[in-house]
């Protein structure tokens, strides 16, 4: 049987008519402008720069406002946009080290050459709603202080010093994209790193959670947790050196680790690394803390078969746009395929109606 | 080394041209032995305007090149490093190889793909002295009954075929003209 | 790289990142007057990879892209000059590619005190007012001495 698959066009057409008049809501209220998302909702911004893996504010700030608000569906348009730009390269790897952070938090040690810099954040706030922002025309004014000028050294790297860390391998001077190649296992760590700071903060945060909850425990301490900006350098193949192109703001988290020793490895502390676009101190703690979780073969560790573990498990699910699409084209016309089930179903009840008559 | 030859010479409006010298290069491969025209870049001798127009269309800084002897000039590499970015690779690297076909060989170098990704296998764009006289006769996939060409050799095109799926592509250049021999070709000597 | 940079393609490297760096309507306010020019390639936007290194110091890996605009032109008196400025912004690509080209003419230095200097200016006040804010944010830990043995 041959279902109809034509009309609907003119439905559809009013459908995203209706869509545009409900995106601009009540036309007695001012329009939001693309600038005014990007300044002011600019955590949904970073985080649709980070998952949608395209740092443009702008565009971001625009992906929102086309999407109503909606933000997996504002990631959906810059993985779509970010298709038609030709690459012109990959950067050199940046350098956080030379940071100058607007955050910078250890949980380890107190004391920390740079000092704990607490930068704009929601911690210590009561979590009270604020009603006075309920009138506009307020424009609050942080205070200042005399930067000290102190150099702001990795946290881990004192540990490192004194032979306490594992030791980084240096890796492949030009890491696998799974934005060109599929993905494909088993995956190495700069494999899973970017699926993981391009994977969904929600499930990334639930991959954690369950590690913190027992489900493949590592017994994770923020070493340091920094955001701040960083200079974005490239080599530049008509000139020969490498220029700065730009700059991004990260945020950069790394675990410490206990671990207890292998068969190959002394007892040392590990490492678990959270890198992500703008502000996104949640979702750079969470992808540390499964980036440890999915080391564990490296590490000579028992797999207790939890799930943060599994990284075919991890990986093929954490990205928000490839699992919307999946899921989402159930709800688009199946006739074809129901009608099929519909005759199955049809049959195997009239035999077994049939056998139950002919047993009576 | 003179600037000029190395900036000039890309594509005037890159979005039309690249679109169009893409659909060419289809063409090109989708119907083998038959004469498609590839214009728009002006690229350094010895490139042809076929072979600059097909390294100005298809490759970028993720597609590696290798330059026969032929073509290993710094105005080329110049204008490949501006144009296309494509990092410049020994033959067993590349992505994309240029050069005449002697300059080429031997063409056993150059990445036939693997049983699990046969498109990882190179493209070789063979800078060529003409079109005619044919001297094969080419059938296969693409090709309603024949088609004559005039090709460098036969018998290595021969062996590329007896491995299919695995093997390497060709473009086969001369000025603005160029035609495809997929590695999918039967190719037999007239 | 191996070979350190002449004097030269460091000043170039320090011009590119300042203009790169820069925000598109500062330079288009300190614009001089445009020379004449042919484009080599016209303002074009793309991507460009961005990489991290594993634990900050290991293996690299892939980040994301960020939007990136390019131009390359040469002046009528022969200079070259190439852009590689951050956002989609054609206008900054081209004006920043006009400067990079103008800096190597006998004027350089007056492009130099005009335009880069105040970009550089502005640049750092902005990461000083950062860097203030955030200095305000430092936590100054006191230990409370308990005892009267002091």
């Amino acid at each position: 049987m041959y279902v109809a698959v034509k009309g609907g066009e003119r439905a559809i057409e009013a459908a995203h008519e209706w869509l545009a008049e409900e995106r601009r809501g009540d036309t007695a209220l001012p329009e939001l402008s693309v600038a005014q998302i990007r300044e002011q909702m600019a955590l949904a911004v970073n985080r649709v720069m980070a998952e949608g893996s395209l740092y443009d504010p702008d565009l971001a700030a625009l992906a929102i406002k086309q999407a109503r608000g909606d933000l997996i569906e504002a990631v959906f348009l810059i993985r779509a946009y970010r298709t038609t730009l030709p690459r012109f390269g990959g950067s050199e790897p940046v350098d956080t080290g030379a940071m100058l952070p607007d955050r910078r938090i250890s949980a380890t040690f107190k004391d920390v050459p740079g000092g704990q810099i607490l930068g704009p954040t929601f911690d210590y706030t009561h979590r009270l709603l604020d009603f006075k922002l309920m009138a506009e025309g307020e424009a609050p004014v942080a205070r200042r202080a005399e930067p000290r000028g102190e150099p702001c050294p990795h946290v881990l790297a004192l540990l490192d010093r004194d032979g306490l860390m594992e030791p980084q391998t240096p890796g492949e001077a030009v890491p696998p994209d799974l934005t060109r190649e599929p993905l494909e296992m088993p995956a190495g760590r700069p494999l899973r790193l970017q699926a993981l700071t391009r994977g969904d903060e929600g499930f990334v945060l639930s991959m954690a959670y369950s590690t913190q909850r027992g489900y493949g425990r590592t017994h994770a301490f923020v070493g340091e947790l920094r955001i701040g900006r960083v200079p974005v350098e490239m080599e530049i193949p008509e000139l020969g050196f490498a220029v700065e192109i730009g700059a991004v703001e990260l945020t950069e988290c790394e675990t410490v680790n206990q671990f207890t020793g292998s068969k190959s490895e002394p007892p040392q502390f590990t490492r678990g690394y959270g890198l992500v676009f703008g502000q996104s101190e949640r979702k750079a703690i969470s992808m540390s803390l499964v980036d440890r979780a999915l080391r564990w073969e490296e590490l000579g560790e028992e797999n207790s078969g939890a799930p943060a573990q599994d990284a075919e498990f991890v990986l093929y699910h954490c990205d928000n746009i490839q699992a919307t699409g999946f899921l989402e084209h159930i709800k688009l016309p199946h006739y074809v395929d129901f009608q099929s089930e519909l005759e199955l179903i049809r049959r195997l009840r009239a035999e077994a109606l049939g056998q139950r008559e002919a047993a009576q | 080394m003179s600037q000029d030859h190395v900036l000039t010479g890309g594509f005037a409006a890159p979005p039309q041209e690249a679109a169009r010298a893409f659909r060419a290069a289809l063409e090109a491969m989708a119907r083998p032995g038959r004469v498609q025209m590839l214009r728009g870049a002006e690229p350094p001798e010895p490139l042809s305007v076929a072979a600059g127009t097909l390294l100005l269309t298809l490759c970028d800084t993720t597609t590696p090149v290798h330059l026969a002897p032929s073509h290993d000039t710094a105005a080329v590499r110049g204008w490949i490093a501006f144009h296309c970015g494509a990092p410049v690779v020994p033959a067993e690297e590349a992505a994309f190889a240029v050069g005449r076909w002697d300059a080429l060989q031997p063409v056993t170098r150059f990445a036939i793909g693997t049983a699990d990704y046969p498109d990882r296998s190179a493209t070789l764009i063979v800078e060529t002295e003409g079109m005619a006289p044919p001297n094969a006769t080419l059938t296969g996939p693409g090709i309603e009954l024949s088609h004559p060409a005039r090709l460098p050799e036969i018998a290595a095109f021969q062996a590329n075929r007896a491995g299919f799926p695995l093997g390497f592509d060709c473009y086969l250049c001369v000025g603005p003209e160029v035609i495809g021999l997929p590695r999918s070709t039967i190719v037999e000597a007239l | 790289m191996t070979e350190p940079l002449s004097p030269d393609q460091a000043a170039r490297r320090d011009r590119m990142g300042i203009l790169a760096r820069a925000e598109a309507a500062a330079l288009a306010a300190l614009m001089p007057p445009a020379p004449a020019h042919r484009m080599l390639r016209a303002p074009e936007v793309g991507a460009v990879m961005v990489r991290g290194r594993a634990g900050a110091t290991g293996a690299p890996f892939n980040l994301g892209e960020m939007s990136v605009t390019r131009c390359s032109l040469r002046l009528e008196t022969g200079e070259v000059g190439h852009s590689y400025v951050q956002g989609r912004d054609k206008d900054h690509a081209r004006n920043a590619a006009l400067i990079d080209a103008l800096a190597q003419r006998p004027e350089g230095a007056e492009i130099e005190r005009i335009v880069l200097r105040p970009l550089a200016e502005a640049e750092a006040a902005r990461a000083q007012a950062r860097a203030e804010k955030a200095a305000a944010t430092r936590v100054e830990f006191f230990t409370l001495v308990r005892g009267e043995d002091q």
